[in-house]
């Protein structure tokens, strides 16, 4: 492995002439490689494939709250005679795919996949750095994320099956091996995966902290950095605030699992006989989850509207609108998402004036998201709309982080969460606010940058097929699922027919899978689009869309240490687009300021 | 066979798509358009498709309210289940005005301003005055949502008086719900996990002469009509959740403690069958937090009665220690000390 752990600062200006000494091996290069743009595509690869097997997952039991007890020759390919026999799926199969569909959607794809990729990529070339502070603890990151997505996988192959208590494991439940078949073995596995996980995500996200800090080219002011990199650098701080609190609840779990403790374990019962554990408290783990679990929310929602600022920004041919305001309604939300764990426990025999507390902070959240949703908003005013395949995602995502963030208000709201608490509706919510939001963003976001990713581009014409497609799919898989929720379907059912109360609500679950088996071939198109652009699409020009940021200054070319000469110099905010007086519609941010010219949006 | 029909279908669909968007693309190209930069007739037809996306989305949603709505649950059965209907209803017709206006303005102007090859857009980073009212019109707002919202919420929470409501434990386990009904004096006995054993399902301290007329009752939960029904929540295995939706109620069962819910039923079994011309209509209690393998089958009927068949039903329900078996039950040790039964809300 070569040491250029040092290609960080502006000391290596003459570091290109060095280039040639040393030629990397395929392993340093592509494997182990400690260049943040390989690294950011391990990333996505990586994450693409887990997105594929959760969506596959979702594919499978859609099929059968839709057709309950019917068998499906997918379902039986996939999951073999012994999980699906005659093509119908198992109950507790059915328990681990919903489990794992969660834990990596959440986790693999929209929080190690979507930071990993996007903070990697463009934290170092959007602040004008030579990569990140510290490559070794970067490789570190991916490959901790590796071993995680890959145990994770593992875990679907052994006797008991994955876990399959939900994606969030409240224990007793998962405390004990007794009560459910993935909570032997298979609930190891996903405590071993997660830690694993945490360990990436912290060393990644510490990585992106110090890079923003320090390794600014000149001129780089806070106040100059494009909401990108604002909105990673939140995310990484929230994350290496709350992780930790998740390793400790799984600890304990671990320790509650296997030696015997009681942390989370009291008054139970399990085969008939008295569990010699007792004295502790179910509802503790729920509060150390959560403590991680709702800025986990912002975790994966922040660098998505981070990567549409951008992409609104650069496509409207105007600044984005409320600079200023859009930062700070980022750290609002930072730090208010850390004060609102509880609204996930109003009926969990949490003290109700706790609850009302919680009630108060999570609504003003809402003030702050819907400055960011205005702002973007205003933002599409009076522009001239470029729409390219990433646009359009930009703008799904507004919608999207609109109509699920509305039914927040709703939920949050701890009275009327009572009957709607764990049934579908709030399913639709956070699938929208969060899971589509998400999606659409990062989606777009490879788009925008893959030129910047693998130097050529997507098909454009196949991007507009797809993201209609998905567009029209989203809403369909999830609007109506609002409907089910307010007729009481609780969620994580097995199938509805049990209760006669929901036999007149099949064909809504009908129209729901019927719009998840369509969306999921569209992916197919992007699928197809994403691998065979990598190889043998067409070779991209530098600045292809016009945009101020530094990343398009680099050439066209993996350089290591990004600019082949000195680090380029800052000399305004990124987003002068469109400003009078000018003869171009944009300013690239190395362009010095006119005399007289003020900064930042000021003319 | 069908699999690889399948699989041929996907891969033809995929050449096709691909096959098609090349042509495009060509095309495009021939009329002096820039590869990959939207030409202009690509953001005119995309900018149009938001705006058929708008009205199609919308009627997709008219269409599910018509269509959808009258099947979401009927009418609340219960006193706080109304109240919290209405502030229900209130809060949504907000946030769909907003939902709405929103998103007339994005697919609006996404339309409206498409690019155009000799336009150029205008310069507008920012503005205090309108960053003002979004910041202080969402603020008022919301002050008026929480009011509500925490006032119902805290009259939802106060504890019930016991002295005067109908005391009744809810017993939960895999898979199923029991119910205690708390007998002539309208305590409950003290109960402890580690008596329960053989017929004893709920582990009741035959030492707690309070438990002697207690009723345990499997399979249907009977309330009284007009009544303030006390639940205390119980679970001897895993978290569950005691899930009333005709009544809007909803309360986890945690091991190791004991949660609490009330509410006054206001509509009757027999009422609620005619009130929705279905004579099969049934109250439930459903278990809504995953509790394992047969989570989706956890369930218990629920009827209401009027005072007069409540009573007539209950008096047929036997007591856990008749007077008759008493005095031999008492001499018996028990196997565990008594616990203390009340934890936390
Ligand atoms: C292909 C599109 C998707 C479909 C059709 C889909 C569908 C579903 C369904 C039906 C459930 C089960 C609900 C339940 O029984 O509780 C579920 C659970 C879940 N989904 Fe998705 N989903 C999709 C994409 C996503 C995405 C992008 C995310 C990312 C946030 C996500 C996150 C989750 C989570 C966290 C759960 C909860 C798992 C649990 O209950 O433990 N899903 N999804
Ligand atoms: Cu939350
Ligand atoms: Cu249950």
């Amino acid at each position: 492995m070569s040491m250029d752990i040092h290609a960080v600062n502006d000391h290596h200006d003459a570091h290109a002439d060095h280039e040639h000494h040393h030629e990397e091996s395929f392993v340093s290069k592509y494997v182990f490689s400690m260049d943040h743009k390989t690294i950011s595509r391990q990333f996505l690869i990586t994450a693409v494939v887990m997105a594929v097997v959760g969506m596959m997952m979702s594919v499978m039991f859609r099929l059968q709250l839709a057709w309950p007890h019917e068998g499906f020759a997918l379902t039986n390919f996939i999951l073999g005679d012994k999980w699906a026999p005659k093509g119908v799926l198992d109950p507790n199969m059915y328990m681990a795919l919903v489990t794992l569909h969660g834990t990596i959607m959440v986790f693999m794809v929209l929080t190690g996949g979507l930071s990993g990729t996007f903070s990697n990529l463009l934290i170092p070339y959007q602040i004008g750095a030579r990569d990140m502070a510290s490559g070794f603890l970067n490789m570190l990151s991916y490959w901790f994320f590796f071993a995680s997505s890959l145990v994770m996988l593992l875990s679907c192959f052994i006797e008991t099956g994955p876990a399959s208590g939900g994606w969030t494991v409240y224990p007793p439940l998962s405390a004990v091996a007794e009560f459910m078949p993935g909570s032997g073995l298979g609930m190891t596995m996903w405590l071993v995966s997660m830690s694993l996980f945490i360990v990436s995500s912290l060393l990644g996200g510490l990585n992106y902290i110090i890079t923003v800090i320090n390794f600014r080219t000149k001129g780089m002011s806070m106040t100059r950095l494009p909401l990108t990199i604002w909105a990673f650098f939140i995310t990484a701080i929230l994350g290496v605030l709350s992780f930790p609190v998740l390793f400790s609840a799984a600890l304990l779990l671990i320790f509650d699992r296997s030696f015997g403790t009681s942390f989370y374990l009291s008054d139970i019962i399990v085969n008939g006989a008295p569990l010699e554990q007792t004295g502790g408290s179910p509802i503790l783990y729920q509060h150390l989850f959560w403590f991680l679990g709702h800025p986990e929310v912002y975790i994966i929602l922040l660098p998505a509207l981070g990567l549409a600022s951008e992409i609104i920004a650069v496509n409207s041919r105007k600044p984005i609108f409320g600079y200023r305001a859009m930062i700070g309604s980022m750290l609002a939300i930072g730090f208010l998402s850390f004060i609102v764990w509880g609204h996930h426990m109003f009926i969990t025999g949490m003290n109700p004036f706790l609850g009302s507390v919680f009630v108060f902070t999570t609504l003003l959240i809402a003030i702050p998201s819907a400055v960011k949703a205005f702002n973007y908003i205003t933002t599409l005013w009076k522009g001239n709309i470029q729409f390219t395949p990433a646009m359009l995602f930009a703008i799904g995502l507004v919608s999207t982080f609109i109509s699920g963030g509305v039914t927040g208000i709703i939920l949050a709201d701890s009275a009327l969460d009572i009957p709607i608490h764990d049934t579908y509706f709030v399913v639709a919510h956070f699938h929208i606010v969060m899971g589509l939001s998400a999606i659409l963003g990062m989606i777009g976001g490879v788009y925008h940058w893959f030129p910047k990713l693998f130097l050529r581009k997507m098909n454009k014409t196949m991007g507009y097929i797809h993201f209609w497609i998905t567009f029209v799919c989203a809403y369909g898989v999830f609007f109506p699922m609002h409907f089910l929720g307010l007729a009481g379907v609780p969620r994580r059912y097995y199938t509805n027919s049990e209760v006669p109360m929901f036999d007149n609500l099949m064909d809504i679950n009908v129209l729901i899978t019927c719009f998840a088996i369509v969306g999921a071939l569209g992916q197919l198109i992007f699928l197809f689009n994403f691998f065979y652009s990598i190889f043998r699409g067409e070779k991209a020009e530098q600045n292809p869309y016009n945009s101020n940021t530094l990343e398009w200054t680099t050439p066209m070319a993996h350089t290591h240490g990004n600019w082949p000469g000195a680090l380029p110099v800052v000399h305004r905010w990124p987003y002068d687009y469109s400003k009078p007086g000018e003869e171009a519609d944009f300013i690239p941010q190395t362009v010095p300021l006119r005399p007289g010219e003020v900064d930042g949006g000021g003319h | 066979m069908v699999q690889l029909l399948i699989y041929l279908a996907i891969a033809l669909l995929i050449i096709t798509v691909s096959q098609l968007a090349r042509v495009f693309e060509l095309a495009a190209e021939l009329k002096g358009g820039h590869k990959n930069k939207p030409t202009e007739r690509e953001n005119r037809n995309n900018g149009r498709l938001w705006l058929v996306y708008l009205v199609a989305f919308f009627s997709f949603i008219l269409w599910q309210l018509l269509n959808y709505g009258p099947r979401t649950l009927p009418e609340a059965a219960s006193e706080s289940g109304v109240k919290l209907d209405w502030l229900f209803n209130f809060n949504m017709i907000i946030i769909f005005i907003v939902f709405i206006i929103t998103h007339i303005l994005l697919f609006f102007f996404a339309f409206k301003y498409y690019g155009r090859d000799n336009n150029r857009a205008t310069f507008f980073p920012h503005n205090n005055k309108l960053e003002l009212i979004w910041t202080s019109v969402p603020a008022a707002v919301l002050a008026v949502i929480i009011f509500l919202g925490l006032k119902l919420w805290t009259e939802i929470t106060t504890p019930a008086d016991d002295t005067k409501s109908e005391v009744i434990e809810i017993y939960t386990k895999q898979f199923d719900f029991t119910a205690r009904y708390a007998g002539k004096d309208n305590v409950l006995g003290k109960a402890n996990y580690k008596l329960v054993i053989g017929a004893n399902v709920l582990g009741l301290d035959s030492a707690d002469v309070n438990g002697h007329d207690d009723k345990i009752v499997k399979g249907e939960l009977h309330l009284p009509l007009n009544k303030e029904i006390s639940f205390k929540i119980r679970s001897q295995d895993v978290i569950h959740s005691v899930y009333f939706p005709y009544h809007r109620a909803q309360m986890n069962s945690v091991p190791g403690m004991t949660t609490l819910i009330h509410f006054k039923p206001t509509i009757t079994s027999a009422d609620m069958r005619k009130r929705l011309k279905n004579d099969k209509f049934d109250y439930y209690i459903l278990c809504n937090k995953i509790c394992g393998t047969s989570h989706y089958a956890m369930k218990m009927l629920v009827v209401v009665d009027s005072p007069e068949e409540y009573a007539a039903w209950l008096a047929k329900q036997p007591e856990f220690l008749p007077a008759t078996a008493k005095t031999a039950a008492i001499t018996e040790p028990t196997a565990a000390e008594p616990k203390k039964e009340e934890k936390g809300m």
